[in-house]
């Protein structure tokens, strides 16, 4: 990692969501900014032919689980801003369920100075609904939003008290946080392990139906109507889901929603001889769900693509189906399989970083998201041709629970700038 | 090459290191495991009922869920054939002190036994011991995934008795959801080219059951009607969780198997058949279990039969482990 004071890459494809802009062109950054362009290079000055490749504004992970503080073997700030930085990501947002749960500005506070010693990407603490993430009782939103979160989540919890839900929409909409939901109807998802359907019946496992989710959407939207507030669904695995967001929004309904990279490219055969990487919360659905996550992509439904990186040590993973934990990683693979949308014509390049970059930044209300003159120097650099292997020895984050082990994937993050200073670097 | 008929059959070979599931076996499987089976049921009709076949053979039981009759059928087989074998249970083995099936595993594996047999709560489970051991795993049945020995047991009854299985029309009345039994005779009795029809109440029914090659019924009069074969499936006493059915009485009123039923509907020489064990009066009356169609002790005879068949041809594989 190196500092440096003018960064320069020459001829490459600039694309700005914010801005419209997709041109070829250079970009210069001084001291961690973006700045015009000059007639002639100064000395000093870092660099890149950039030629075929995509400059874009800063990825944005607005959900990951970075694990610290409490599971330090699953996961570090450290190692899992490097998996970021790696997989082009500029900035995450990290979930509240750590040990202790961050529900309070002291963890936050210690989040966000971890992150600032030894993160490779800009860390966004996310606090707790609920005190404890215990479901029921505010926790202090205002002094959370003092210390750096930016939003307020359960996640991996559903917050089952509707009242207490509209509570927590009302009240931190008077601290402006956003609120994001894990939409789970626990009654129906009980025990289950993976989708319910054909395959769940083949294998012999409890199935979670896409009503668990649906249900749970649909309460969120009646109560983001009841009070006005802002809500976004987390996660949106169910074409039923997807659905009802679009509705809602079109009646004006404040709602924002994310899907993840693994519900636009697998379906629940990938579950295929009981392959633990492939179990997490909600679980991969059918063909038909992820055709409709993928049109939800391209009509606008959904706004983001986040990873819910969720890394787990074979100690949660090596184990019978039922008992494993949830979760796969997602950082350094999101944007290869995103490039496929582009690649497929699901969506187009400039909406491919719309998702990835300036609508998480536009729903989190941070800085970032575009490129244009001014604004902060976070920038990633993608080959959309380079070709790779996703092998384990490669992982950075402390997990390797992926699905997506030993795929063959196209397209990857081949320079990540966060604020002027090299984060990752594949450009000689 | 031009290959004859003929000679594919002579040809054939049991390939299995394992037995996880009737999903992994071919007809021709099947049916070699079952003549098999023929030939083994003879040695327990004798008065001394013990061959050498497997004489220094270390076999396992390693159960993790409460079982008596498959845990005794497989260490009868076992021990028929002259192999040695040990029985672990789940409340005297690691898994209540917070080992892992994996190092269970590998700790068992040290010891170098032959085949370990599983059962366990949790599907799928005994295919993970198998990506971890040498030795061969038989499924003794798997959370509600399958239950193959069950299976093969059921087909070789209703094969003595009707010479074939195929066209017949077997019934199976339950929980079909949650019974690996049904999932296991399903994915078997079809495979022979029988028609196999459930039913129950909506509430033990799930996604999937017609992929898995059932036809699924709305009624029981529709399943058994014309029905060769006739099963039941036990009904569990409780499941506090997810409440299924209102009670049992009604389930016996409603979906409860009765010699009525039958000879109003299915075939006079219909097969009466039970895994066991069977609540009597619930989902099967004593009419109907002690009748004269019923073939629910030769299920349990045919049992060891077929479990030692198992033994025996996962553990005499050509070109196997010395």
């Amino acid at each position: 990692m190196t500092t440096v004071n003018r960064l320069i890459l020459q001829n490459g494809r600039l694309l700005d969501p914010v801005t419209g802009v997709d041109e070829k062109g250079d970009l210069w950054v001084e001291d961690g900014v973006i700045v015009p362009a000059q007639k002639e290079i100064p000395e000093n000055s870092e660099v890149y032919d950039v030629h075929g490749q995509w400059i874009v504004p800063g990825l944005i992970d607005m959900h990951v689980h970075l694990r610290e503080p409490g599971e330090e073997y699953k996961e570090t700030i450290k190692s899992g801003t490097r998996a970021a930085a790696a997989g082009g990501f500029t900035a995450v947002a990290c979930m509240p369920n750590t040990t202790p749960v961050n529900d309070c500005a002291s963890v936050t506070q210690y989040i966000i100075n971890a992150a600032t010693r030894e993160g490779s990407a800009r860390v966004y603490p996310v606090g707790a609904i609920s005190k404890g993430s215990k479901g029921a009782g505010l926790a202090e939103y205002g002094e959370l939003k003092q210390a750096g979160a930016v939003a307020v989540s359960d996640d991996g919890l559903p917050v089952l008290d509707s009242q207490l839900m509209r509570r927590a929409m009302q009240y931190a909409g008077s601290h402006d946080l956003l609120v994001i939901s894990h939409s789970e109807e626990m009654a129906l998802s009980r025990n289950g392990s993976m989708n319910e359907g054909v395959v769940s019946t083949r294998l012999g496992l409890r199935g979670i139906p896409a009503a668990a989710e649906a249900i749970m959407v649909y309460r969120e939207i009646a109560l983001a109507e009841l009070t006005g507030q802002r809500i976004h669904i987390a996660h949106v695995s169910t074409g039923a889901a997807a659905e009802l967001i679009a509705q809602a929004k079109a009646r004006g309904v404040r709602v924002t929603a994310e899907t993840a990279p693994h519900y636009f490219t697998l379906t629940d055969e990938a579950v295929g001889d009981y392959n633990t990487n492939t179990k997490m919360n909600p679980p991969l659905r059918t063909e038909k769900d992820r055709q409709a996550i993928r049109k939800g992509l391209q009509d606008g439904t959904l706004d983001a693509i986040a990873t819910d990186h969720a890394p787990h040590s074979v100690l949660e993973k090596e184990l019978e189906f039922d008992r494993a934990a949830n979760g796969v990683i997602g950082l350094e693979t999101s944007l290869s399989l995103s490039l496929a949308l582009v690649r497929d014509g699901v969506i187009g390049a400039l909406r491919m970083v719309e998702l990835m970059s300036s609508a998480p930044a536009r729903i989190l209300q941070v800085e970032g998201g575009t490129i244009a003159q001014g604004n902060v120097a976070d920038i990633t650099v993608i080959d959309p041709e380079k070709r790779y292997v996703f092998t384990e020895d490669s992982i950075l984050s402390k997990g390797k629970n992926s699905p997506f082990l030993d795929w063959e994937l196209q397209g990857k993050a081949v320079l990540t700038v966060v604020g002027g200073r090299i984060t990752h670097n594949e450009l000689t | 090459m031009r290959v004859s008929i003929k000679n594919v059959k002579e040809a054939y070979q049991f390939k299995h290191k394992h037995i996880l599931g009737i999903e992994q076996l071919s007809v021709a499987d099947i049916f070699h495991i079952l003549d098999t089976a023929i030939s083994f049921k003879e040695i327990s009709s004798r008065s001394i009922k013990k061959v050498p076949t497997l004489k220094g053979k270390t076999i396992i039981n390693f159960f993790f869920e409460p079982s008596t009759r498959t845990r005794l059928s497989f260490e009868i087989a076992a021990k028929r054939m002259s192999a040695d074998t040990f029985n672990i249970a789940a409340s005297t083995s690691s898994a209540t002190k917070g080992e892992t099936l994996i190092d269970t595993a590998r700790n068992l594996q040290a010891m170098n036994p032959d085949t370990i047999i599983v059962r366990h709560g949790s599907s799928g489970a005994p295919g993970l011991l198998a990506r971890h051991v040498e030795a061969s795993i038989i499924n003794a049945g798997d959370g509600t995934h399958e239950h193959p020995s069950q299976a093969l047991l059921d087909m070789m009854t209703v094969r003595e008795h009707r010479g074939t299985v195929e066209g017949l029309k077997i019934a199976i009345v339950g929980d079909i959801a949650h019974s690996r039994v049904a999932h296991s005779d399903i994915l078997g009795f079809t495979k022979l080219g029988a028609e196999v029809r459930v039913a129950g109440p909506e509430t033990f029914m799930v996604p999937g059951l017609d992929a898995l090659g059932a036809r699924v019924c709305g009624s029981v009069v529709e399943a058994v009607t014309d029905a060769d074969v006739v099963m039941a499936l036990r009904i569990q006493r409780e499941r506090q969780d997810d409440p299924l059915i209102p009670s049992l009485r009604e389930y016996s009123q409603f979906y409860g198997i009765n010699h009525n039923l039958l000879q109003k509907h299915s075939r006079p020489d219909v097969l009466v058949m039970h895994p066991g064990p069977i609540n009597r009066g619930v989902e099967m009356n004593p009419d109907v279990a002690d009748g004269k169609g019923s073939v629910i002790l030769e299920q349990v005879t045919n049992g060891v039969a077929v479990r030692m068949a198992l033994l025996y041809l996962v553990m005499g594989r050509e070109g196997g482990r010395g």
